[in-house]
């Protein structure tokens, strides 16, 4: 790892300042990422900035969204009884990150900000109609994921939560890649008063994204046999050695099909 | 047997007496060793496949804080020091010898491969030799990768010595008479089998820490090795060009090898050369990704089998030419492996009149391979398993008979095959037989029916094989081109208190040898396991070794030491002979007794050991001091394990997903020591097996760039992606060792491909898929699902 | 430079350290706790899991100074003198190890693992086990130690 500093920030606004302060200021929010990154020294910063003490942990029930401090760690959205009983999706779609260790660590503004094409959480948020809450503005999820690694946030921005409308039903299914276990297709089905809502992780060339078509079909009737008949565009989809765009697409309409049973 | 024996010897399922230090964190490993002052190497990689060296610049480099040295190859030769030599060289069909080219410590003069060595630094702290490394500018000029071995002979020329690219062109076996057998065949079937490349992941990172003693003029190297003489042997006599005696050689607490620690790599001897010029302790640890681009890879073979079965579908004649890709460089088993360790098994437990095969060596751009967990044998067995499981569907007859009818019959022991090898002894269809059984073979169809409701394919496959392991007698070997013996040695010490310590050639790294070997002696001597100390892993220590693999350890270190155990016995009859004024030829030894044959006379063990050492009033013209015995044992042949294993499995049609259902073991390993160890190494060979038949690749793209180097890209297997297993055993003891056993090391990673794509291939034959390549990825299931079934509507 | 006090194995440390300082090397090189080992650079082998205020935590995965005031239990910190712990002494009798290399990473994670799940199936202790790899043992005595030490531990 390059030489860094480190150090805790004691809120939300002493972790801008930090920032800001900083060349190449990194927030550390749970490191399961960062961490892995720095050592092999894919990447360098000059301050790392902690957020476990900045106040941003913990889970609400907000009436109609359960909201999610950024630090929140991936298990205690796991075993949250709240979160089990408002969104079981969630629950579940926490339980299947990474390993136990890293659920232990990671967290979920982490996970947002990174925006790992293959990471789970983005299609939670995407599917839901999720808000990202910042420092100093509320990003819908439609309007946050903006490619591969990239986001609508400022350079010195800092989630502070993310609240999630409690849907009618959901269900995330994953189809984990056999070596990282990162999802090589993960598809998160929600069925919410404004309609059906499906986002797929894993698989877009450009990071998570809803698929119309998929929606449109559920929409019409929400069953796994009716979209039996709904084309996925493999043309817009990741192709590597772990899985080719045909297959992913066909692992896309599979996984939606489990997962609207499941709903 | 005496008190406090019981249930420790020969057969008994001891708890291992190496457990304690692991299981509390005390183990020992190369990395848990820092010397006071000690330097840090880093090492730098090629970055691409294949290039001429214009230029390297390390002045930058030299001068950042905290470097001591940057060395390129020039450095290396300037001094003389050789490269990793192949230990065993087969001789070409034309009878000429093979093409060894030079492989330098450090690149001199182009790169080839990605992860060749071009540059060391070292320096103070690791972070500073990996900083400073980021300085080196080098200037390459880049050549076509050969990456496909396929394509590889007569490509991009990789090495000046080699035009054509090939090492070597080899042949076993009668040509015209398999010719003739298979012209004269009523039905030849033809496969093409690929043995996909695998990397051994041993879990502990190979690691060294080399330091020179100045006024003895000597250096001591700890390294994660599997055989630390023939590291001390490679390195001083064709690397360093040292005297033998004056390197030192310790392989601690090893974290696993599976063949990857055979071989004497750069670095190590790198580290040892620079730590005698810095006159400083010089310490190197590979991380993951650095074990990826240099530790030697495993299989990598294409094969082209043809089967011919007369009328009664007995085989006549089995012909097989193999590529067999052995990387950009050669190293001390790479030429022996897909030889004489792959050619000579072709006949697996087969009665095979006439067998032909033909392998070519060939260099690519890519990491070196060598042995890897079976070594040659995994490959031979997966292509006939294969072979016959192809040959069964297409004749229409259940896989599991048509081997049986094909099976050596056990009255035709010892069997002289058509490649080489003569087997001792063996019995095929009990173990076939009694895997059937615990699978419960005979109700197949009716799971099979159950799955089918549930929308599941499932399949059983099985895999019969042989391997010949106990490697190796010298005098054969010797004959076939090695250029070491492969005898092992032993050393018992009795100490004038009774406790013994046992000096083994053989390396254990998870094998257990610290209990295996003690329960052979406690068994012998009649004395408490906890009495014996094995001691190995150190050149200084130990007279001689050849290590740990080819399962070997037991059957040539075990009887080695069994061999020395019976010279203790021997001297302690005479010295109980005289102690109880009796004749030695009247002096008999049981459980842990010298008595006096139709007497009551008796001396224990003890008492005998301590007389040894307070020889007040002994015959010195005839009997010396000491109770110390060395053997050394020359195998009189290999051993030849065998056995059936079986794999269910049942695929997902949906996504292609398959859930290995169950799967039994039945291993003929000849006579047991330790069930419980035996039955941990063969769950070890399992997983090894199906995770190469499943999930593991070493994956190149056409640039030579490895996209498998981390456990990102690369599968291993998780406790999630394997069955509980289910082992048993038939036993004919072994013909020519004392304690009739055969070795089981590798036995789970010979068997184990073909019973999972066998398994696949029959789950999959309802839509008509006929062959499965390893690995057999979902992506390829759903693949041939859709193209069979696309086949089928056409 | 970052000054890293924290419990280990119930005894106070207190180190200056770089604050790039990962926590698996604060263990092994700082306190010479060599028992925790590392086995990949990606966060997957589990060879260096260690509990960190009770939860298992990659050690590679964690800066020194991200630990600071923490309580880390270790694998020599598990044994009570010269009684083993339940899961070491399981994975003694059912041939749970046999290089040793992954072991104490495997068992911390079992420890927790068995501590926060009840009645835990044999699929449920193989999916538990998701975060360490084993090249040795094809993780069959490894379920079955687990097993065993969950019956001696209550789960």
């Amino acid at each position: 790892m390059y030489a860094t500093t480190y150090a805790k920030a004691k809120d939300v606004a002493d972790a801008v300042s930090q920032l800001k302060g900083a060349d190449e200021g990194k927030l550390l929010a749970g490191g399961q990422t960062l961490i892995p990154t720095l050592k092999q020294r894919l990447a360098s910063s000059d301050c790392l900035i902690d957020l476990s003490d900045a106040g941003l942990s913990g889970i609400s029930d907000e009436g109609g969204s359960i909201r999610i401090g950024a630090m929140t760690r991936h298990v205690e959205v796991e075993t949250s009884e709240m979160v089990k009983k408002a969104i079981p999706a969630l629950a579940a779609l926490a339980s299947g990150i990474g390993d136990r260790q890293v659920r232990n660590c990671g967290t979920i503004g982490g996970s947002v900000a990174n925006n790992d094409p293959s990471a789970c959480y983005p299609s939670a948020l995407l599917a839901l109609g999720a808000t990202v809450h910042t420092d100093r503005r509320d990003i819908a999820a439609g309007d946050y994921f903006t490619g591969m690694f990239e986001t609508a946030l400022d350079e010195d921005e800092v989630i502070t939560a993310v609240s999630f409308p409690k849907p009618e039903a959901a269900s995330y299914v994953k189809f984990p890649n056999p070596a990282s276990r990162y999802a090589m297709v993960g598809v998160f089905v929600a069925k919410t008063s404004s309609g059906v809502a499906v986002a797929v992780t894993g698989a877009g060339q450009d990071g998570v994204f809803r698929h119309g078509g998929l929606e449109a079909a559920l929409n019409s009737s929400f069953s796994a046999e009716s979209i039996d008949s709904v084309a996925v565009d493999d043309s817009v989809l990741m192709s590597d050695m772990h899985a080719s765009a045909d297959y992913r697409a066909h692992l896309i309409t599979q996984m939606t099909k489990r997962a609207v049973a499941a709903c | 047997m005496p008190e406090g024996t019981m249930n420790q010897g020969i057969g008994a399922s001891v708890r291992r007496k190496e457990d304690k230090k692991f299981i509390t964190g005390k183990g020992r490993y190369t990395d848990d060793i820092n010397r006071n002052g000690q330097l840090y190497a880093y090492f730098i990689r090629s970055d691409v496949a294949h290039a001429n060296i214009k230029n390297i610049n390390v002045n930058a480099a030299a001068k950042c804080e905290g470097v001591v040295a940057v060395y390129t190859g020039e450095d290396i030769a300037a001094d003389g020091i050789g490269g990793p030599i192949c230990g065993w060289t087969p001789t070409n069909r034309d009878g000429s010898a093979p093409k060894e080219p030079p492989h330098p410590l450090l690149a001199v003069g182009k790169v080839r491969y990605v992860g060749d060595h071009i540059a060391v630094v070292i320096a103070e702290s690791l972070e500073a030799a990996q900083a400073a490394s980021e300085k080196i500018v080098i200037d390459l000029d880049n050549l076509p990768a050969v990456v496909d071995p396929a394509t590889a002979i007569g490509n991009t020329q990789i090495h000046d010595e080699m035009d054509d690219n090939v090492y070597f062109d080899w042949e076993l076996g009668d040509e015209t008479a398999t010719a003739d057998a298979l012209g004269g065949a009523d039905k030849v079937i033809e496969l093409t089998v690929t043995n996909n490349r695998v990397i051994p992941n041993a879990i502990e990172p190979r690691a060294a820490v080399a330091e020179y003693d100045e006024i003895e003029d000597r250096y001591t190297l700890y390294t994660s090795s599997q055989n630390p003489h023939l590291t001390r042997l490679v390195m001083a006599a064709f690397m360093m060009q040292i005297p033998e005696s004056k390197l030192h050689v310790v392989a601690p607490d090893v974290g696993g090898g599976f063949g990857s620690k055979i071989y004497i790599y750069p670095e190590e001897a790198v580290c040892t050369w620079a730590a005698k010029k810095l006159r400083k302790p010089v310490k190197w640890t590979a991380d993951r990704t650095q074990a990826f681009l240099g530790d030697a890879h495993g299989r990598d073979h294409v094969n082209k089998v043809k089967l011919g079965l007369d009328k009664n579908n007995k085989i006549v004649g089995l012909r097989v030419d193999t590529i067999a890709n052995l990387g950009a460089y050669l190293s001390a088993f790479s030429m022996v492996t897909p030889t004489y360790l792959h050619g000579t098994l072709l006949s697996g437990c087969y009665d095979i009149p006439a067998i032909y095969t033909n392998v070519k060596g060939v260099c690519t751009t890519t990491v070196n391979v060598d042995a890897y967990r079976g070594a040659g044998r995994p490959e031979a067995t997966y292509l006939l398993e294969r072979t016959m499981d192809y040959a069964a569907r297409q004749i229409g007859m259940d896989p599991a008979e048509f081997r049986r009818i094909n099976f050596i019959p056990k009255d035709a022991f010892p069997y002289q095959t058509a490649v080489a090898l003569q087997y001792d002894i063996g019995d095929y269809e009990p173990a076939l037989d009694k895997a059937m059984e615990m699978i419960d073979y005979a109700n197949f169809g009716s799971r099979q029916a159950e799955a089918a409701k549930r929308g599941k394919y499932r399949g059983i496959g099985l895999s019969s094989y042989i391997e010949a392991c106990g490697i190796a007698p010298s005098a054969v070997v010797g004959t076939l081109g090695a250029r070491v013996g492969l005898y092992e040695s032993a050393v018992v010490r009795v100490d004038p208190t009774g406790t013994i310590s046992v000096f083994t050639g053989a390396h254990s790294h998870g094998q257990g040898h610290d209990t295996t070997f003690a329960q052979i002696v406690a068994d012998k001597l009649g004395v408490p396991i906890d009495s014996i100390d094995i001691v190995h892993g150190d050149t200084d220590r130990i007279p001689f070794g050849m290590g740990t693999y080819g399962s070997r350890s037991l059957a040539v270190g075990g009887t080695a030491i069994s061999k020395a155990v019976d010279k203790v016995i021997e001297k302690g009859k005479i010295i109980a002979a005289h102690m109880m004024e009796a004749a030695e030829t009247d002096l008999e030894f049981k459980d842990g007794k010298f008595t006096v044959a139709g007497t009551d006379k008796e001396k224990s063990f003890g008492e005998i050991a301590l007389s040894a050492y307070v020889p007040h009033n002994f015959p010195h013209d005839r009997l010396e001091p000491g109770l110390e015995e060395t053997a050394f044992y020359d195998p009189l042949n290999f051993t030849y394990p065998a056995g059936t294993h079986i794999c269910e499995v049942e695929i997902d049609p949906a996504t292609g997903v398959v859930d290995i259902v169950d799967w039994a073991a039945c291993d003929d390993f000849g006579n047991l020591i330790n069930p419980m160890i035996v039955e941990g190494q063969v769950h070890g060979g399992i997983a090894q097996g199906v995770g190469q038949a499943l999930l593991e690749n070493a994956h190149y793209n056409e640039d030579g760039q490895l996209l498998t180097a981390s456990y990102m890209d690369y599968c291993m297997p998780r406790a999630d992606n394997l069955p509980s297993l289910k082992i048993d055993y038939t036993v004919t003891a072994c013909t020519h060792n004392d304690l009739g056993v055969k070795g089981c090391g590798e036995a789970g990673a010979i068997a184990s491909p073909p019973a999972v794509i066998n398994a696949i291939v029959d789950a999959l034959s309802v839509v008509g898929v006929t062959d499965m390549s390893m690995p057999a990825t979902t992506e390829k299931i759903w693949r041939a699902i859709n193209d069979a079934t696309a086949k089928a509507a056409e | 430079m970052a000054l890293v006090k924290m419990t280990v194995n119930g005894q106070a440390v207190e180190y200056d350290v770089p604050d790039n300082t990962l926590l698996v090397s604060f263990i092994r090189e700082t306190l010479e706790l060599t028992g925790t080992h590392v086995g990949c650079d990606t966060s997957q082998c589990g060879a260096c899991v260690v509990h960190v205020d009770g939860q298992s935590v990659k050690a590679c995965t964690m800066l020194a100074a991200q630990a600071a005031g923490s309580e880390i239990t270790t694998i020599e910190g598990i044994a009570n003198g010269d009684e083993l712990h339940p899961m070491q002494k399981a994975f003694h009798e059912n041939h749970g190890l046999q290089c040793g290399y992954c072991t104490p990473g495997m068992v911390m994670s079992a420890i927790e693992l068995v501590e926060k799940n009840k009645g835990l199936t044999e699929q449920q202790i193989r999916e538990g086990l998701e975060g360490n790899i084993c090249r040795c043992t094809g993780y069959h005595n490894i379920v079955k130690s687990v097993q065993a030490a969950a019956q001696e531990m209550g789960g």
